[in-house]
């Protein structure tokens, strides 16, 4: 089993924050927009960099989207950033004509992402926007898994021409990628070697995943394929369709609802192209609440040991060999 | 009856004009509207018709520097129209200003036609500056266009938006207003088509947008009202906002134009009834009537 090295925790906001430094130096027309938590979202950095390219919005979403849009509109490449739970909902509408129908090139930095916001409670907790976003044509979904892959993602979509969203979290989160290790827009990254089970997750869940991954080698001798697959949008076909022909079963894991994320986006993948035993590790179905993020992980279900359990579960199914067929009497609903 | 309308071959030019030269433009650009519209068989009529006299002006009189040879010159100046619905009289301002050909236009809202229902920046239409159909989107667009003119390009650009007056209902509207006051945008210059119609009826019985004046001003912005039928009034406001641009008063120019929605087409005017709906064969027989030429199959 492949031993990782931690290189310590810090936020995906943070390289967020850094990677926006690194385009402002390269790119003069890198502009950014404020939505008041400029110290939360880390576009602070950036604003205190390059004064005279910070342009501060206000708490108005839908504005600052269609003023991005405006300027990309007259050649800037202009980033905002605000909680994911206003800068997806509040201004769907803007996302979806100005920027992405228009094909503008803005990016949308969104921060806070997920229960591990923690206290604030449900409201501030976005866990429905992979969903929204994924069905937005010409739009470029990144969920990265740390804070090296935030940051090159960062890159990666302002480098890019075109609309991109970019879903990034409050709290630390163990740094297993390093600086050399390649991002590319499209392309999963397979974590560890295995062939009975494949584990796809995104965000703070890929590290889950390989605990979990380790866990099932170590109790059970269980050798689980781990993907990253930081790209939603446009998603891997060729990794997750051979992870499913390899691996015969496959557990999904995200910080977000069970409905239209992640999941979703692998099983449409593997239902066209090599259907399997699939588990959903993920929100069933309901709002978070306050509390401390790894308390509302364990509450919510949102950890390794929920991987490792549908990780035996996929494997029993598909040693029953019934690629993914229930009796009737044996149907589950996503929320079971 | 089979309805297939001539559609005359005119460009006009953009220059310094006489008040008096404008009827004929405005003429010809309200016929294609109701010619396109009901070949469409859908659409705007209402709106379209009430600033043709606006459009006529913006496009033919010298106040909007674009190029139909060169439409993506980075120095250009810009119109977003807001009321995207209103997206026939733009079609024809912009095919009788030589952007792309007048058979284009009987094209409108059909499959494979560039002509969209609403405009549509993927169809690469020259003269479209965005997609617009969201009521409220164009002006914060435009806002955001003028920032980069004006706060980081550091270029004299003139940029004009039309929004209608119902649009106005739409919160974000006012985000733009704010932000444009905020960053003393004196090169924008946003016109109301100020008709008092709306689908469901008069703006102030379905949501009362009034007193708008005072609104605008409140927000930070100069504001001039006029009579958007009136070519002397209409060039007179272009003319005090690139004075208000050049002197840097530091606050963006409203034009709150009072419009009739349906004007020059005797059953359609101040008829909000005629806001979303085209006009069928014998109506527009009598329309084309109205407005000078007798049809003929």
């Amino acid at each position: 089993m492949k031993e990782f090295k931690l290189l310590g925790s810090k936020p995906t906001r943070h390289g967020f924050g850094m990677g926006l430094v690194e385009l402002g130096e390269r790119y003069d027309n890198v502009v950014v927009l404020g939505g008041d938590i400029t110290g939360s979202v880390m576009t602070s950095f950036f604003r205190d960099k390059f004064p005279e390219r910070f342009f501060s919005i206000g708490i108005a979403e839908q504005n600052a989207t269609t003023i991005a849009a405006g300027l990309a509109l007259s050649g800037k490449i202009p980033f905002f950033s605000s909680y994911s739970a206003f800068a997806a909902f509040r201004n769907a509408d803007q996302i979806r004509i100005s920027m992405c129908y228009n094909e503008a090139n803005v990016k949308i930095g969104g921060g806070h992402s997920g229960i591990t916001v923690g206290p604030d409670g449900a409201t501030h907790q976005s866990l429905e926007e992979v969903s929204l976003l994924r069905a937005m044509p010409n739009l470029t979904l990144i969920v990265p898994a740390d804070y090296e892959e935030s940051r090159k993602a960062t890159i990666a979509i302002g480098e890019m021409h075109g609309p991109a969203y970019l879903r990034f979290g409050r709290s630390p989160v163990p740094m297993f990628t390093s600086v050399e290790d390649s991002f590319e827009i499209g392309k999963a990254t397979q974590l560890t070697e295995g062939n009975e089970v494949a584990i796809i997750a995104c965000g703070l869940m890929v590290w889950e995943a390989v605990l979990a991954a380790q866990e099932l080698y170590k109790r059970k001798g269980i050798k689980a394929r781990v993907i990253n697959n930081s790209s939603i949008k446009p998603i891997d076909y060729e990794t997750i369709t051979k992870a499913a022909m390899e691996c015969g079963c496959i557990v999904t894991a995200e910080e977000h609802q069970v409905h239209g994320g992640l999941g979703s986006a692998v099983a449409e993948v593997v239902v066209k192209n090599f259907p399997v035993p699939m588990e959903f590790v993920g929100m069933k179905d309901r709002f978070g609440g306050s509390g401390e993020p790894e308390e509302l992980m364990v509450h919510f279900g949102l950890t390794w040991k929920e991987i490792y359990a549908s990780a035996l579960k996929s494997i029993e199914r598909k040693e029953k060999g019934f690629i993914g067929v229930r009796k009737l009497t044996e149907i589950e609903s996503m929320i079971d | 009856m089979n309805f297939s309308p001539k559609y005359s071959e005119k460009v006009f030019e953009n220059k310094k004009r006489n008040a008096d030269e404008f009827g004929e433009i405005a003429l010809e650009l309200r016929r294609d509207i109701i010619k396109s519209l009901a070949l469409a068989k859908s659409g705007h009529s209402g709106g379209s018709l009430g600033i043709a006299d606006i459009l006529s002006v913006l496009y033919f009189g010298g106040y909007l520097n674009i190029d139909p040879l060169d439409s993506k010159n980075s120095l250009r100046d810009k119109f977003v129209l807001s009321a995207g619905h209103l997206a026939p009289v733009l079609y024809s301002a912009l095919a009788r200003r030589g952007f792309f050909p007048i058979d284009y236009l009987p094209t409108l809202r059909k499959l494979g036609s560039k002509l969209q229902g609403h405009p549509g920046y993927d169809m690469n239409l020259p003269g479209i500056e965005s997609s617009t159909g969201s009521l409220g989107h164009g002006i914060s667009i435009a806002v955001g266009m003028a920032m980069a003119t004006k706060l980081i390009d550091k270029t004299k650009q003139k940029i004009f938006c039309l929004t209608g007056d119902g649009e106005l209902q739409e919160g974000l509207v006012w985000e733009a207003a704010m932000c444009a006051a905020n960053y003393k945008m004196d090169n924008l210059c946003w016109i109301v088509d100020n008709n008092d119609c709306q689908i469901d009826g008069r703006v102030k019985d379905v949501m009362s947008i009034y007193p708008l004046k005072e609104k605008f001003e409140s927000f930070g912005c100069n504001v001039i009202e006029i009579d958007g039928h009136n070519y002397d009034e209409i060039m007179s406001a272009f003319d005090k906002y690139i004075e208000n641009m050049e002197n840097n008063s530091g606050k963006p120019m409203v034009i709150i134009a009072q419009t009739f929605m349906g004007k020059g087409v005797s059953y359609m005017e101040d008829k909000y009834e005629w806001h979303g709906n085209p006009p069928n064969v014998e109506q527009a027989i009598i329309a084309l009537k109205d407005l000078g030429e007798e049809y003929s199959n």
